[in-house]
């Protein structure tokens, strides 16, 4: 691989995993303060996949780079600051309610699922493998979350308003996932990721549909590319420097340290 | 031979004679099963105990919980959620138990929120540092496996082999407690500090977990007849303080506690007099942090309404 497309890897690598880093910090916030005791136990359960995916990114990031595996994973989470994080702003959002919650979650698991599926195909066999694996476990927290989607959509009109509100809010952020970067096309043209346009194009031939049946009205229909600009990977609302001074704070007591 | 006494003729046997035949079974070591004869109050105990496991467990989940989001690593934060989640898993598997006897989940929520059902002091306390997650669980994990490995062996069949479950992944939780501490003890003189301030403040309430003596325990005896207890508080204190003291002092920590020392001529650890008017003080609620525990309960509970309610009317629904 040329240092270019190297690069191009990692950091492609990087913003998957920060993304699922951060999404399951926000999941577990929730662990005891859940509406029903089997959530606490179940949407723990998708916060520690969330943040197991995370580490396999960030190990498969370290492999490309020759580094150390773990030692690597813990740098990067835990002595980066908010402008060196790739995460998508949609994940760093505060938790919200239940409905906010779930539906981020099943967005993103819906998007994540067609990532896997694509990334499955890749030309760099240890992201296809990887891709693979992880795919059986994002199988459950889809059928998880479409449910909890369903319940709330259909429940009462409480629920219903509140996951109307949610997804207003949410699909504004959502576009950012898809936004290609210059890096990813150098990665597209050597068969090692998606398309992101592709990306787009299949998530949402899946979330429309579904959402309509939940009695939800995506805010611009289908038609899902706003007036909005293009957010960048490096920018970030002002949610991710509190959420990264709480992750940090122990470790960061003394970097030197082992925990 | 878990319930295979099913006897489909008119029990006749007076009260007298099915107590006495509830007593030799006991006796004898047989369990008790949901469908079997027993005295009113061995149910009353039973629900009592049972259910205020429970809300333990459940309460149990905040203060670790407060500290997923802060752990120092990949690894120990991994670590933390599975142990917290074990917690509410715990919850669920005694609140089950509770109900084989009757008590609903509602009415077992209910006594938690207003007040009325107890929860182990322990969770009244606050979790201040990282080293709290290792006194924590080696401590206080390590204090509840006590206790559960004895009622792993009680009288009532569902409420044992919910602690024989239990009691497995509470060994996990101690031996991540005590590898916590143990890097602490033996890392940088900070870290050092921190983990014998954790101690210094875990080790007594620690103690007073296992309740207090006997002789002011109003419900030890009908529950060691009844094959529910079959160790007092004090036994029990004891063994953990012979099993923790010297292995803490290992590691170069040390016990707040002058009066500690080890008796040759007893073989175990003599310690000194627990602070009984803190103890009460925490159980009648105002320990240094009840009133936050319960507030975080009653709003998880008071934000998951609408929850609940919009499960209902999709069930309701999804049936018609
Ligand atoms: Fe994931
Ligand atoms: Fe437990
Ligand atoms: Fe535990």
């Amino acid at each position: 691989m040329n240092p270019e497309l190297k690069q191009a890897l990692v950091d492609y690598l990087l913003a998957m995993a920060d993304d699922e880093l951060i999404l399951g910090h926000r999941n577990s916030e929730w662990c005891g303060h859940a509406p029903i005791l089997e959530e606490d136990i179940a949407f723990a359960n998708i916060a520690l996949d969330e943040i197991g995916h995370a580490i396999v990114w960030y190990e498969l990031a370290a492999d490309v780079l020759g580094e150390e595996r773990d030692t690597y994973a813990n740098r990067m989470v835990y002595f980066r600051d908010a402008p060196d994080y790739r995460n998508a702003q949609m994940v760093e959002l505060p938790k919200g309610d239940w409905a906010f919650t779930m539906l981020r979650q099943y967005l993103f698991d819906q998007f994540e699922m067609v990532r896997l599926e694509k990334l499955t195909q890749s030309s760099y066999t240890p992201l296809a493998e990887a891709a693979a694996k992880i795919c059986t476990e994002e199988i459950y927290h889809l059928r998880h979350t479409q449910a909890w989607v369903r319940r709330l959509g259909l429940g009462t009109e409480e629920s219903n308003r509140r996951m109307q509100t949610a997804l207003n809010e949410l699909m504004r952020y959502y576009e950012q996932l898809f936004s290609p970067s210059l890096a990813d096309t150098l990665l597209f043209e050597a068969n090692i990721v998606p398309f992101q346009t592709e990306l787009m194009v299949h998530t949402l031939e899946l979330i429309v549909p579904f959402l309509v049946e939940a009695n939800l009205i995506p805010p611009r229909g289908s038609n899902f590319v706003g007036p909005n600009d293009v957010i960048y990977r490096h920018e970030h609302t002002e949610h991710l420097n509190d959420l990264l001074s709480n992750l940090q704070q122990v470790a960061r007591l003394d970097p030197m340290a082992k925990w | 031979m878990y319930g295979a006494t099913v006897d489909p003729i008119e029990d006749i046997r007076s009260d007298e004679e099915k107590l006495a035949e509830f007593e030799a079974r006991i006796a004898r070591g047989e369990k008790i099963e949901p469908g079997d004869w027993m005295p009113e109050e061995y149910r009353r105990q039973l629900i009592r105990m049972i259910s205020q496991h429970a809300h333990s467990e459940v309460v149990g989940m905040l203060p670790e919980g407060a500290f997923i989001t802060r752990a120092p690593n990949l690894r120990r934060k991994l670590i933390l959620i599975a142990k917290v989640q074990d917690e509410g898993g715990h919850g669920q598997y005694l609140y089950h138990a509770a109900e084989t006897l009757g008590a609903t989940r509602e009415e077992m929520l209910e006594a938690l929120l207003s007040g009325k059902a107890k929860y182990s002091s322990i969770f009244n306390y606050p979790t201040l540092s990282w080293a709290d997650m290792g006194a924590i669980g080696w401590l206080v994990d390590g204090a509840a496996i006590l206790n559960q490995t004895m009622l792993a062996k009680c009288s009532y069949g569902p409420y044992a082999r919910a602690m024989v479950r239990i009691c497995a992944e509470e060994n996990f939780h101690r031996r991540q407690g005590q590898d916590i501490v143990i890097t602490l003890a033996l890392g940088t003189p900070e870290q050092k500090a921190m983990m014998q301030d954790s101690i210094n403040r875990w080790w007594w309430p620690t103690l007073m977990m296992f309740g207090p003596h006997d002789t002011d325990s109003p419900n030890s005896a009908v529950l060691i007849r009844w094959g529910i207890k079959t160790k007092t508080n004090d036994e029990l204190r004891q063994s953990f303080v012979d099993q923790t003291a010297p292995e803490l002092m290992a590691l170069g920590l040390t016990i707040p506690d002058p009066n500690l020392y080890y008796d040759e001529t007893s073989g175990h650890w003599h310690f000194g007099e627990i602070d009984w008017d803190e103890f009460w003080n925490v159980v009648k609620g105002n320990g240094p942090c009840n009133a936050e525990r319960m507030a975080t309960r009653r709003q998880a509970h008071e934000d998951g309404l609408w929850v609940r309610e919009a499960m209902a009317a999709y069930a309701e629904k999804d049936q018609s």
